[in-house]
C-alpha cells in the first residue's frame, strides 16, 4: 500500500510541470501558435521565481515573478510570430536559446555563479521521509498543477474565448469575417500559454529551492509530446502527462532494481513517447492553421 | 522573411571576418620570459562551484607564483568550443587548456594541427584501439586524468560506516564510462568494509541533460531514501542538488563531488569526493613555464593527491573519529597498492 501510494505521489511530483506546460501549449496550439516555447517559458518562469521568492522571502511573491517572467517570454513570442508573422518555429527555437541564454547571464549577474543560486524560500514542509506525501500535499502549487488542466479544458470548450480560441485556429479568414478579432484572441492565447508553462517552471525552481543552470531539461518538449498525443484535447493531454510522468516513475522504481538492464529502463519514456506522437494510438490531426502565418 | 535572411547573412559574414581579427595589443606587449597560457572552460564556465572554478583557481595562483598571461574563453554550446581552442593556438600560445571531457576528440585533432602548441586536456578520455591497448595522445598534448575510482571508494567506505544503514545509494548523472568509475569505485568501497551491503546505483539519464536536472535527481534521490537508504553518493554535476534538496527534505544525507559541496545543504553533506583540478591545472602550467612540459598520460590518484575526501570543521560532527581512522588505513593501503580500486563496473 505504502508503495502505491509512493508510486501516485512521485508520479504526480513528476507530472506537475508537464502539466502546467501542456494545460498552456493546448490553448496556444489552438489558437493556432506552435509552442515550441513552453521549455523556454519554464525557464524564464523558474528564473523569475526564484529571483522574486530570493529577494522578497516570500515564495509567493515568487508565484508572482515567476508568471510574470513566463508572461514577458509568451509576449515576445506573440509579437514576433503574431505581430511580425515570422516563422513560429524559428522563432521557437530562438526563444529558448535566448531563455538558456539570458537567464544564465541574469544568474551570473545576480548571484555570481554560472550554475545555481543560493537557496530561496519555498513551499516544501521538510520533514522525515514518511511525511512525503504530506508534503506534496501542502504544496499550494501541486493543486494548482492538478486543477489546470480542467480550467483550460472547461476555458476551450464552455466559454466564448474558447470558442473564439478554436476558430482562429481552425479557419482565420473565416474568424475574421464574422468579427473575430484574429490577432488579439491569439496574443492573449499565448500570453496564456505564458503563464501556465512559467508556472511550470515555478514549481520545479521552487521545489528545488533554486535555480539551476537549464534546470528544465526538456520538460517543455515532453508537455508539447503530451499535447500532440492528447490530440490537442485538454483532457487527453492532461492524461498523456500523467502517462508520461508514470512512466518515468516506473523508470526510477525500476532502475533501483537487479536484472534489468539499465539502458532498457531508461528507454521506457522515450519508446512511449515514440509511439505516442508517432500516431500508433490514433491519428491525430492538428488544429488547421496550427503554424499558418499568412492570413 | 527575405529581410530577415539577409540580415542573418550579414551576421554571419560579420562573425567569420571577426574570427580573424588578431589582437595586436595583446601580442606587442609581449614579455617573452612569461608563459601564455590559453584556458577554455566547459559548459557552465566560471562560477559553476566545481570544475572550471578548479581550473580557474589552478590558473589563478599560476598567475600569481609563475607569473603566467593566462587567458580564458568560456564557449556557449557546442560547437563554440573548437573554435575556442582554435582561436588559443593559431595566437601562439605557449600552453592550451581544455577542462573537461568534452574537448578530448577537439585537443587530439588541434595537437596535430599545431605541433608546435602544447595542450592539456583535463578529464581527457583516452580511448583504446581495436586491440584494447591504449591509445597514446599526440606527443604535444597531456591527458590530465584522475582516479575517480580511488576517492570514490573511500566515500564508499564512509558511507556505510558512518551512515547507519546497509543500503547506500549512487546517482550518476549520464550514463557513461567516465561516471561508471565512480560507481565502480563507490561500490569496491562499500563492499570493502560491509560485504552484505548493498548499492543502489541510477542514472539520471543518456544524455548530457542529465547532468543539469536537479528535478530528476530529487525524485531518484527520494525514492532511495524512501527504500531505506541514508546516504546517497552523487556524480551528477547539477542533477546532484536536486539529491542534496532531497537529502534536506527528508533529514538524510549526501557525499558531494568534484569540489566540497558542504554549503549547498550545510548539515546534510557527510563529506566529497573532491578532485584537485586546481592542482593538476597549476602543475601543467608550471611545466610549460619550466620547459620540462611532455605529452603522455597523467594519472592523478590518492598518492599524487588528485583525489581525495573532505574532513573539516565543518563535517567533523558528521563523521565519528573511529571511521576516520579506517578510513585512512583504508587509503595508505591504496596507495601502497595492496587494495586494488576497479574502475568499471
Amino acid at each position: 500500500m505504502t508503495e502505491i501510494a509512493a508510486f501516485i505521489a512521485q508520479t504526480i511530483r513528476i507530472a506537475i510541470p508537464y502539466l502546467f506546460a501542456a494545460s498552456g501549449g493546448v490553448v496556444a496550439e489552438r489558437a493556432g501558435v506552435v509552442s515550441l516555447t513552453l521549455e523556454g517559458f519554464m525557464l524564464t518562469g523558474a528564473f523569475a521565481a526564484t529571483l522574486g521568492s530570493f529577494y522578497s522571502g516570500s515564495p509567493w511573491i515568487g508565484v508572482l515573478c515567476g508568471i510574470g517572467g513566463g508572461l514577458l517570454f509568451g509576449l515576445i513570442h506573440a509579437v514576433a510570430s503574431i505581430r511580425y508573422r515570422a516563422d513560429q518555429i524559428v522563432t521557437g527555437i530562438a526563444i529558448n536559446l535566448l531563455a538558456v541564454g539570458l537567464t544564465r547571464f541574469f544568474l551570473l549577474m545576480a548571484f555570481d555563479s554560472s550554475s545555481n543560486s543560493p537557496r530561496v524560500p519555498g513551499f516544501g514542509i521538510t520533514g522525515d521521509a514518511a511525511s512525503l506525501t504530506g508534503a506534496l500535499l501542502r504544496n499550494p502549487l501541486v493543486w494548482l498543477g492538478l486543477m489546470a488542466i480542467p480550467a483550460v479544458a472547461w476555458l476551450v470548450h464552455y466559454t466564448p474565448f474558447g470558442l473564439r480560441v478554436r476558430a482562429v485556429g481552425e479557419h482565420p479568414a473565416a474568424a475574421e469575417t464574422l468579427g473575430v478579432p484574429v490577432k488579439r484572441v491569439r496574443y492573449l492565447a499565448v500570453a496564456l500559454s505564458g503563464i501556465l508553462a512559467g508556472l511550470g517552471g515555478v514549481y520545479l525552481a521552487l521545489d528545488q529551492h533554486q535555480f539551476t543552470d537549464s534546470m528544465t531539461a526538456g520538460r517543455g518538449f515532453i508537455a508539447l509530446a503530451a499535447i500532440i498525443f492528447g490530440r490537442w484535447e485538454p483532457v487527453r493531454a492532461g492524461l498523456a502527462c500523467l502517462l508520461f510522468a508514470a512512466a518515468e516513475t516506473l523508470q526510477i522504481q525500476l532502475q533501483g532494481m537487479q536484472g534489468i538492464p539499465s539502458q532498457f529502463v531508461q528507454m521506457i519514456p522515450y519508446v512511449l513517447t515514440i509511439v505516442a506522437v508517432g500516431g500508433f494510438v490514433a491519428r491525430s490531426t492538428p488544429p488547421a492553421a496550427l503554424g499558418k502565418t499568412e492570413d | 522573411m527575405r529581410r530577415l535572411l539577409v540580415l542573418i547573412g550579414v551576421l554571419l559574414a560579420a562573425h567569420v571576418a571577426l574570427l580573424f581579427v588578431q589582437p595586436r595589443g595583446a601580442v606587442a606587449e609581449d614579455d617573452s620570459a612569461a608563459v601564455d597560457v590559453g584556458i577554455v572552460f566547459d559548459v557552465g564556465g566560471r562560477g559553476d562551484k566545481s570544475f572550471n572554478d578548479g581550473a580557474y583557481k589552478g590558473a589563478d595562483s599560476a598567475e600569481a607564483v609563475l607569473g603566467a598571461d593566462i587567458r580564458f574563453i568560456e564557449p556557449g554550446e557546442g560547437s563554440d568550443r573548437e573554435a575556442g581552442l582554435r582561436l588559443l593556438a593559431a595566437q601562439g600560445m605557449d600552453l592550451v587548456i581544455g577542462v573537461g571531457f568534452i574537448f578530448t576528440d577537439d585537443l587530439t585533432d588541434l595537437a596535430v594541427e599545431y605541433p608546435a602548441v602544447k595542450f592539456a586536456g583535463v578529464d581527457y578520455a583516452v580511448t583504446l584501439d581495436a586491440q584494447g591497448n591504449v591509445v597514446q595522445p599526440p606527443s604535444n598534448l597531456a591527458a590530465l586524468k584522475f582516479r575517480e575510482e580511488e576517492g570514490s571508494f573511500l566515500v564508499g567506505a564512509i558511507a556505510v560506516l558512518a551512515g547507519g544503514s546497509k543500503r547506500v545509494g549512487f546517482v550518476g548523472g549520464m550514463d557513461i564510462p567516465l561516471i561508471h568509475k565512480f560507481e565502480a569505485g563507490f561500490r569496491a568501497g562499500v563492499r570493502h568494509v560491509c560485504a552484505d551491503c548493498t548499492v543502489i546505483a541510477q542514472y539520471a539519464g543518456v544524455t548530457p541533460e542529465a547532468f543539469r536536472n536537479p528535478g530528476k535527481g530529487k525524485e531518484l534521490a527520494l525514492s532511495q531514501y524512501q527504500s531505506g537508504v541514508n546516504v546517497i553518493f552523487h556524480a551528477s554535476g547539477s542533477t546532484g542538488l536536486g539529491v542534496f534538496e532531497a537529502a534536506r527534505q527528508t533529514g538524510k544525507f549526501a557525499i558531494g563531488v568534484d569540489a566540497d559541496q558542504y554549503s549547498e545543504a550545510p548539515g546534510h553533506i557527510m563529506t566529497s569526493m573532491v578532485k584537485g583540478v586546481d592542482a593538476v591545472t597549476f602543475d601543467a602550467i608550471r611545466r610549460a613555464r619550466e620547459g620540462t612540459f611532455q605529452g603522455g598520460i597523467y594519472s592523478y590518484g590518492l598518492k599524487e593527491g588528485g583525489v581525495g575526501y573532505i574532513y573539516d570543521d565543518n563535517n567533523r560532527a558528521l563523521i565519528p573519529p573511529e571511521v576516520i581512522d579506517r578510513v585512512e588505513q583504508i587509503k595508505a593501503e591504496i596507495i601502497a597498492g595492496r587494495i586494488q580500486v576497479p574502475s568499471t563496473r
